[in-house]
């Protein structure tokens, strides 16, 4: 852990459309770079080991939990965080449905989950509320007791499937 | 009392108003204390005890301070006033001030697993951690005192030489034993609760940098700003060199009400004169941050034949942990509110709180009035199943009414919606749910509760809040709420808002400066809407009568024709912008804004070591929720499938926001009836992660009914009462309730796990 010691890595990758061409230690996690180097304060440390969920980004596409995913092993790859849905200051569908339906409270939680939810929604596994619940069972909300996300991504959901 | 603040509604309050806290965040814009950054910033980390109760030996720090990159090693001698005082009023005989004391770095001796020994800061995290590990430090332990009620033995070993005695309460009201010995049905059992954790999303963060001319600038996650008083006293400065400003939190429930990095973000600045980050690790904050307080509820009760209450004897022995931080003011308020929202004429009450080598408990949402919600509805339901009565039938019979006085002497005297919150509660739980499978059993409870919103009398609350317009006619609020994710703000902007008659998109709130914004008080005690709202409410209402004269004059009306409506005044058919009437005011030389101060009403006498007996509260929130349970009793698995909750919240100014409070107190209090608990071995916490420490997740949490009743008799703005802390106190008592139902047997000890049920339905 000694700082300075290690050998960095050239690391290359896209973070929210944004090509990053730099250097990092080996044992930074994505995390730490996203928010340390790439300027991502979006993407929230709430527990450094897998299980709340805060730290959630789509690498290529997919989520995953940033404190569990090494900088380096993000060479390559599109990293987005929840910045990147809304375009030109709008708001994804999601993202509004979310305001409106008052599934917003201390919003800590509130990136990772947004990144969750459409995730769950676009791979189907958000067919109903219970399957909905266990989509988002990695991502923990202290404060609205999840009834009003779980609310929310329903009526985004069934706005998507009427489109 | 004062009355509560009236005032006549632009239709703004009560609507569903999106907060403009939630767009920011949901978007990711929203910049939370560990988000913040300077140019050169160092970074700080503490090292923390290994052992729950040790003298310390030789600390030595020489390699740490030689690592490159290390700026600056502390240790006690190091800390100008290395003390954290809590004042606690009431019985304060009882707690001196100086077992009231904390050290901010541990002084010879440690006294819980976590607490801080040295705080590094270096140019780099990995260096601030490297560093902890060269810091050497010899422990000689001691025998951890981790029984609460032992630690009251004569010879049990102390935590601290005072005495393990922190504080006590006691209330004496009527002839208990002669009423005990007429009673008709005696119940009679023991209650325990577990020590639980916050858990907000958000770690304690925070950065600090030296300002101009000496001041020092502590922004950091915290649910009161006020503590720059304290570190003023930490650091030697006068209060007015410390400036703490809170930016959005992630969540606080309380556990950011003592502070947490700020007086080690304070001491690196005022060493180094440097600005310094410190962002504590979740494991630090499960291990070492202060927790709700474990209580042993010893209960007997006593009623008639017709199950009105007679007689309740009640024992509490909580355990406080290592240091007093807030356990006087807790176990005042598990005191207070111990016999629950029912009439009793005869109640004893010995209520301690004991000194362990457990992590420091303080506040958590409830604050000691929900422990023992466990005990008085778990009273209530064994008094029923002796009497043949339908559990709610027995309360409805001993419900508090308006007027009543509680033991403890506080008279009510706003409406009590009991009977409405019940009549709701089953109205809407409809019929029993079956069992999913053969061998399941269903099981429903219902449980009511009192919660006290605002701070206790003595300490003669206050709150201010400045309104004012811009040139432009938009309109500004300066106040030093800390917003910890409530909608706290945007609550405030509705209430100017609909003061003004200016849409809420048009104004702007400026909050948790204490240099900058004037001082509300602390977003603890349910106590924000009710005391930074009508201080926003006042302050807006007379910023609108000073300027109604000059409105009248410019719309040659008569003043009480003039209406403040719509971003404007408006008398009939003629009608001008505020910026206008700002350009009049400002040609007329009237202020165009106003600083108001909102009193809460005082307290009634109580330095006095015989009785004080009294007003502890400003009032109460009631609350009655049910819950339908499914339990297979060979696993011990408890399935929660709904819960209806309803509270009396007065008046609801933003109904979203409402619902919000009451859902998120559900889940939280349904985490502490079947899941939470801090687990330690001989002091030491084992439950240092969130695999260890589970809150609920979507899954657990069950579909909640929030009903929101409004008797419009709080004394908050518009009639509101708080809602904040209530929602937590029920869900425990109504599961407990639900598994009786179902099992037949009833559980008394938190959380009632897997195992408990499994045991209990053997």
């Amino acid at each position: 852990m000694e700082g300075g010691g290690l050998k960095t890595c050239q690391l290359e990758l896209l973070v929210n459309g944004r090509r990053l061409r730099t250097s990092v230690e080996p044992h930074v996690t994505l995390l730490r770079f996203l928010r340390d180097e790439a300027g991502a304060t979006d993407v929230k440390y709430g527990c450094g080991e897998g299980v709340c969920g805060a730290c959630t980004v789509l690498l290529d596409g997919r989520t995953v939990n940033s404190c569990t995913v090494l900088a380096v092993q993000a060479g390559g790859a599109s990293v987005e965080t929840v910045t990147a849905l809304s375009r030109n200051g709008e708001l994804h569908p999601l993202q509004r449905a979310l305001v409106e339906r008052g599934a917003v409270q201390c919003g800590f939680c509130t990136p990772g989950m947004v990144l969750a939810a459409l995730e769950a929604v676009r791979l189907g596994l958000a067919g109903n509320a219970s399957e909905l619940r266990r989509s988002l069972a990695g991502n923990l909300c202290r404060c609205t007791g999840y009834g009003k996300i779980i609310d929310a991504v329903e009526v985004y959901r069934d706005e998507e499937a009427a489109a | 009392m004062t009355a509560p603040i009236r005032e006549r509604t632009a239709g703004i309050v009560g609507s569903e108003l999106v907060r403009h806290d939630a767009v920011e965040k949901v978007a990711g814009r929203t910049r939370y204390a560990a988000d913040y950054g300077l140019p050169g910033m160092l970074y700080a980390a503490l090292k923390r005890s290994e052992y729950a109760h040790a003298r310390l030996g030789r600390v030595d720090a020489s390699a740490a301070q030689a690592l490159p990159g290390v700026a600056c090693v502390l240790m006690a001698k190091d800390v100008p006033r290395n003390a954290v005082w809590v004042d606690v009023p009431g019985q304060t005989f009882q707690v001196g001030a100086l077992k009231a004391r904390a050290n901010v770095l541990a002084e010879d001796v440690v006294r819980y697993h976590g607490e801080p020994i040295a705080l590094v800061a270096a140019e780099s995290e990995d260096a601030a951690l490297a560093a902890l590990e060269l810091i050497e430090v010899e422990y000689d332990e001691q025998p951890a005192v981790t029984d609460p009620e032992a630690a009251l033995a004569p010879n049990a070993p102390l935590v601290h030489e005072a005495g393990n005695l922190l504080a006590s309460w006691q209330i004496h009201e009527g002839d208990v034993d002669a009423a005990f010995a007429a009673a008709h049905t005696v119940v009679e059992d023991t209650y325990r609760t577990p020590f639980i954790d916050h858990a907000y999303l958000e770690p304690e963060a925070g950065v600090a940098w030296p300002d101009a001319d000496g001041v020092i600038t502590v922004r950091a996650a915290t649910q009161v700003i006020e503590h720059f008083r304290d570190l003023a006293k930490i650091l030697r400065l006068p209060e007015n060199r410390v400036r703490v400003i809170a930016p959005y939190v992630g969540g606080g429930f309380g556990g950011k009400e003592d502070m947490t990095v700020e007086p080690f973000l304070a001491l690196v600045v005022l060493r180094t004169r440097r600005p310094v980050k410190m962002v504590w690790s979740r494991s630090e904050s499960l291990l070492a941050r202060q927790k709700r307080h474990p209580m042993v509820l010893r209960y007997r009760t006593g009623c008639d034949g017709d199950g009105r209450l007679l007689a309740q004897d009640i024992g509490i022995v909580a355990d406080g942990g290592a240091y007093a931080f807030l356990s006087a003011l807790v176990l005042l308020y598990a005191t207070t509110c111990a016999q629950g929202p029912y009439r009793c004429p005869n109640v004893r009450v010995d209520a301690r709180v004991v000194y362990t080598n457990h992590t420091p408990c303080s506040a958590m949402r409830g604050f000691g009035a929900m422990q023992v919600a466990l005990a008085y509805e778990g009273q209530m339901d064994r008094l029923a199943e002796r009497l043949g009565v339908d559990p709610l039938e027995l309360r409805r019979r001993n419900f508090l009414e308006q007027g009543d006085t509680l033991a403890v002497g506080q008279t009510l005297d706003t409406h009590v919606a009991l009977p409405e919150l019940a009549d709701r509660v089953e109205a809407g739980l409809g019929s029993r749910p079956e069992p999913s499978r053969p061998g399941r059993r269903v099981g429903r409870g219902v449980a009511c509760n009192l919660q006290p919103y605002g701070r206790c009398v003595w300490l003669n609350d206050w709150s201010s809040a400045w309104v004012g317009f811009e040139l432009d006619g938009t309109l500004v609020v300066r106040i030093g709420v800390p917003d910890i994710g409530g909608g706290q703000a945007s609550s405030l902007v509705q209430l100017a808002g609909d003061v003004l008659g200016i849409d809420p998109d048009r104004v702007v709130i400026h909050v948790g400066d204490s240099a900058l914004t004037p001082l509300t008080g602390t977003t603890t005690a349910t106590r924000q809407l009710y005391m930074s709202g009508n201080a926003v409410v006042q302050a807006a209402g007379e910023l609108r009568e000073q300027l109604r004269p000059l409105a009248a004059e410019l719309l040659e009306a008569e003043a009480d024709e003039v209406e403040f409506t719509g971003g404007g005044v408006r008398a009939g058919e003629r009608r001008a912008e505020f910026s206008e009437l700002v350009a009049a005011a400002a040609r007329r030389q009237v202020a165009w804004h106003r600083l108001s101060i909102f009193r809460a009403p005082g307290g009634d006498a109580w330095r006095s070591e015989t009785s004080w007996r009294g007003r502890v509260f400003p009032d109460f929130t009631y609350g009655c929720h049910a819950v339908d349970v499914e339990v297979d009793p060979e696993t011990g698995q408890v399935t929660v499938l709904r819960c209806v909750a309803a509270h009396d919240v007065g008046r609801a100014i933003n109904p979203q926001s409402v619902e919000g409070q009451i859902e998120g107190g559900v889940v939280m209090g349904l985490g502490y009836a079947l899941a939470e608990r801090v687990v330690y071995e001989d002091g030491v916490n084992l439950t240092g992660t969130f695999a260890q420490y589970l809150i609920p997740t979507a899954v657990e949490a069950p579909q909640i009914e929030p009903i929101v009743v409004e008797s419009g008799e709080g004394l908050g703005p518009y009639g509101a009462r708080g809602i904040g802390e209530p929602p937590i106190g029920p869900p425990a008592p109504a599961v407990a309730a639900a598994l009786a139902d179902a099992l037949g047997a009833r559980l008394t000890t938190l959380p009632f796990t897997p195992e408990r049920v499994a045991e209990a339905a053997a």
